[in-house]
Order: structure tokens, then sequence, then C-alpha cells
């Protein structure tokens, strides 16, 4: 590996901003859109979340029986593995504590894999979605989810990279082993921590 | 293959329109990318800031090792303003790849290839891998792209596209002069003469061209699991 690259001096470490993971820039106000699949039309009034498998109360809600949970707000970054984040954004949706607290993983659940209506999969352990780290979410920066950006739903788990943020989230299937989702079986890291920089698999 | 880091030489540098250069590019080992994938390219400064994006490959698996980039020129871009006004042959780069294990085809089963802009460029992989297995033009029964830009200034790899029995180039904003077709966006009719039911479908290109592809294809009664999509959001 070269030690530099001739000629290329960077933007300066004074100007670079503390919340930026390594290899991250800053896309300011832009939020671009990346996705594998067609983007699907999907009707709020028959949208349902669903969370199933190693849980001792398989339970599904529908649109309005999610909104009639407590609302939780993520104030905060993303950050994409194509090395974009934004900064301060906010999120509102319901948090994965309040849904995992009625379905209930059982003593042997590890990993979760979330799915999506276009049949997009990611893998996280269950240790990355409790505690306040996770959501469904609905609104971005005070506005309803685009189609674009996953609405009416998206899981939100913002300190990893935003593929783990699945778009049009219909689901959670609880496990008691890993499994690799969508872009984990095509070359991306397991886990996916920024701040590591886990971009794919070997990292 | 897993995405390695090699040492890169660039070893040419051309044009493709006023604001897209490709460059190629020899790495310290075979490339073993499939048509479709992306490397990573990464910059490291003196005092070790890193700045890296990933771009498509548009040249066609060959077993050699070198690699073809296509790199547009974005305003205000980091690392591609750094490509275009300071990269030289002869400079090494870092990259890492090959990356990405779903946008791909091997030539072997048969494609319909929707690009838009930029998005061409995993598709030309495609078309030039098809062409030197299959003969060129390809077989219509093998692939068929389809192309949109938005002036003929606007068309990187002109000289392999226009007038080629495989390719179909689409102009949204302003023609070459004498185009039968007039400028607009990709509709039904242009896809249709191309559409057959044993296709796979690989569209890449901006969120406004892929949405836009993908309500098409719905449109057309196309069931979503024959579509790949590849999105290219800003990429500075």
């Amino acid at each position: 590996m070269a030690k530099f690259t001739r000629g290329f001096t960077g933007r300066g470490k004074a100007a670079r901003d503390p919340r930026l993971p390594p290899g991250q820039y800053d896309t300011g106000t832009q939020w671009p859109v990346l996705s594998a699949e067609a983007t699907p039309k999907i009707d709020p009034t028959t949208w349902t979340f669903t969370v199933e498998g190693h849980v001792e109360q398989p339970t599904t809600w529908t649109w309005d029986e999610m909104h009639a949970l407590p609302a939780s707000t993520y104030a905060g970054d993303i950050h994409c593995v194509t090395t974009w984040s934004r900064l301060g954004m906010e999120f509102e949706g319901v948090s994965l504590d309040t849904l995992l607290a009625v379905a209930q993983p059982r003593a042997d659940a590890s990993h979760v894999v979330a799915f999506s209506s276009t049949g997009y999969t990611t893998n996280l352990p269950l240790a990355d979605v409790v505690d306040g780290k996770a959501w469904v979410a609905f609104t971005a920066d005070g506005a309803p989810l685009s189609r674009d950006h996953g609405g009416p739903a998206r899981l939100l788990v913002p300190h990893l990279y935003f593929w783990k943020s699945a778009k049009w989230v219909s689901g959670l299937r609880v496990l008691d082993h890993d499994e690799p989702g969508f872009w984990e079986r095509n070359g991306y890291h397991d886990r996916g921590d920024p701040w590591l920089e886990q971009r794919y698999q070997g990292d | 293959m897993p995405a390695v880091w090699h040492s890169a030489t660039v070893v040419a540098v051309h044009d493709e329109t006023s604001r897209t250069k490709t460059l190629r590019l020899r790495l310290d080992a075979p490339s073993g990318h499939q048509a479709g994938q992306h490397f990573v390219v990464r910059l490291t400064a003196p005092d070790g800031y890193t700045a890296s994006r990933s771009y498509s490959v548009a040249s066609p698996p060959d077993g050699g090792n070198e690699i073809e980039l296509t790199v547009e020129h974005l305003d205000d871009g980091e690392v591609s303003t750094f490509l275009h006004d300071v990269l030289e042959v002869g400079d090494e780069l870092d990259v890492r790849g090959p990356i990405g294990g779903f946008f791909v085809w091997d030539a072997t089963t048969p494609a319909l290839l929707l690009g838009g802009g930029s998005g061409l460029v995993p598709l030309m992989a495609m078309l030039r891998l098809a062409r030197a297995t299959a003969g060129e033009p390809a077989p219509a029964e093998l692939v068929h792209l389809l192309v949109s830009v938005r002036t003929p200034d606007d068309l990187y790899y002109m000289d392999e596209l226009r007038d080629r029995a495989d390719a179909t180039v689409l102009y949204t904003r302003a023609t070459p002069p004498g185009w039968a077709r007039p400028a607009g966006r990709l509709t039904a009719d242009d896809v249709l003469p191309h559409l057959r039911d044993d296709q796979a479908i690989f569209v890449c290109g901006s969120a406004p061209f892929t949405n836009a592809v993908g309500d098409l294809l719905v449109d057309l009664g196309i069931a979503p699991e024959r579509a790949k999509f590849e999105r290219f959001g800003p990429s500075a």
C-alpha cells in the first residue's frame, strides 16, 4: 500500500466534524437513496409489523396499533457504508424495546433478522437492537418517511451502517443463531460498526 | 472473492465526456471481478486523512490485472476532483475490490440492461462481456442495452454504443441532428421491443431514473424478483 497518495492533501483535520466516523464525509442536507430493489408502494392501512421466531408471544401490529404505542425519538447521525454520513437528523417511531417487551425473546435468543415487504433482509445481534438503540421509524425531520427512504416505515439502527436500517420493514425474526441477510451474503460485514469501519466481510 | 486491498498504477486516462474520465488501472494481482461489481478508491493525505469512494468497473472480466473505472467530476467532489485534476498516468492508488455480489451478470443467461446517465458504467461491463464471449453485436436473445442520457454530450463510450444492434441510446433533453426519436424520458414503447419473458433485468442510475423504471416495469406486469436495481446517490 502506498503511504500516501501523491498530490492529495485532504481537507485538513480542523474542518473535520468529530461526529464523522473514519472514512466518512458529510453529505450536508442531501440524503442519497440506495437500494437493490424496486421501490414498493405500501398502503399504511394494510401495513403490519411482526415479531416472530424465538419469542414467547409472536405478535403482529397494524399501523394504528403501532401508533397507539408510546412514540420515541432519535436525534443524531446516520452513516452509509458508501461513505456518506448525514448529521443531526431526527427520526420518530417506536423503540424496539417496546415491541420486544411484548414479544418476549426466549432466553436462547441471540440475533434477529429484519425483513421487508420487498424480500430484503439484514441480520443483527439482539444486543444491537435493545436498550434504546433501534426503532421502527415513521418520520424523518418531522415529515412522514418518503417511499424512497423506506416509507411508510423503516427500521432505524443508527449506530450501525445504514443498510442495517431496513427500508419498508415488515418484521423481525428472532433467532438463536446468526443468519446473514441480503448484503451480508453479498460481501458486506455481519455487524457494520462505522466507528470500526466494518464495511466488508473480513474487516 | 473477498474484497482485498490492491496497489494500483494508473496506466491510462481518457475523456468520456467533458465531465467524465475513464481511468485504466493496473493492479498487483488479477482483478477477479464480475461484470457489475465496483471497487473502492482510497486517497491518503500525508497526515493520514483518507477519503474513499466507490466506482463501478467499466471493463469486462478478462482474467487480467487491469480494470477501467469511469469517474464523473462532481462539483465540490473531494475524490472526483482529485481524480480529474491531479491524478496522472504513473501515479499509484490504493483500491479495494471487487465488491458487490448481487448486481452481477455472467453473460450466460438472457438479460435486459437499463441505464440512466452514469448508471451506464456497470451495464457497459456486462455488454462488453457479452460481446467478448458471444460476438459483436451481442445476440438479441442474450442481451440488449438501453441507455438514457440528457444530451449527446452526456453519452459515455459513444463509439461502442451509437448505431449498434445490441444497444439503444435514448436522449431526454436534446438529440443528435436528424434523430428519429424525439427527446423524452424512457417509456414502455422504448422497452417493449427488447423485452423478453426469460430476461433478468438490470437497472442502474439515479434514484429518479431507477424509480421511474421500477414503476414502468410494474406497469408492464413484470415480477419484481426479475429486476435488480443499483441506485447511484450523489457520491462526491
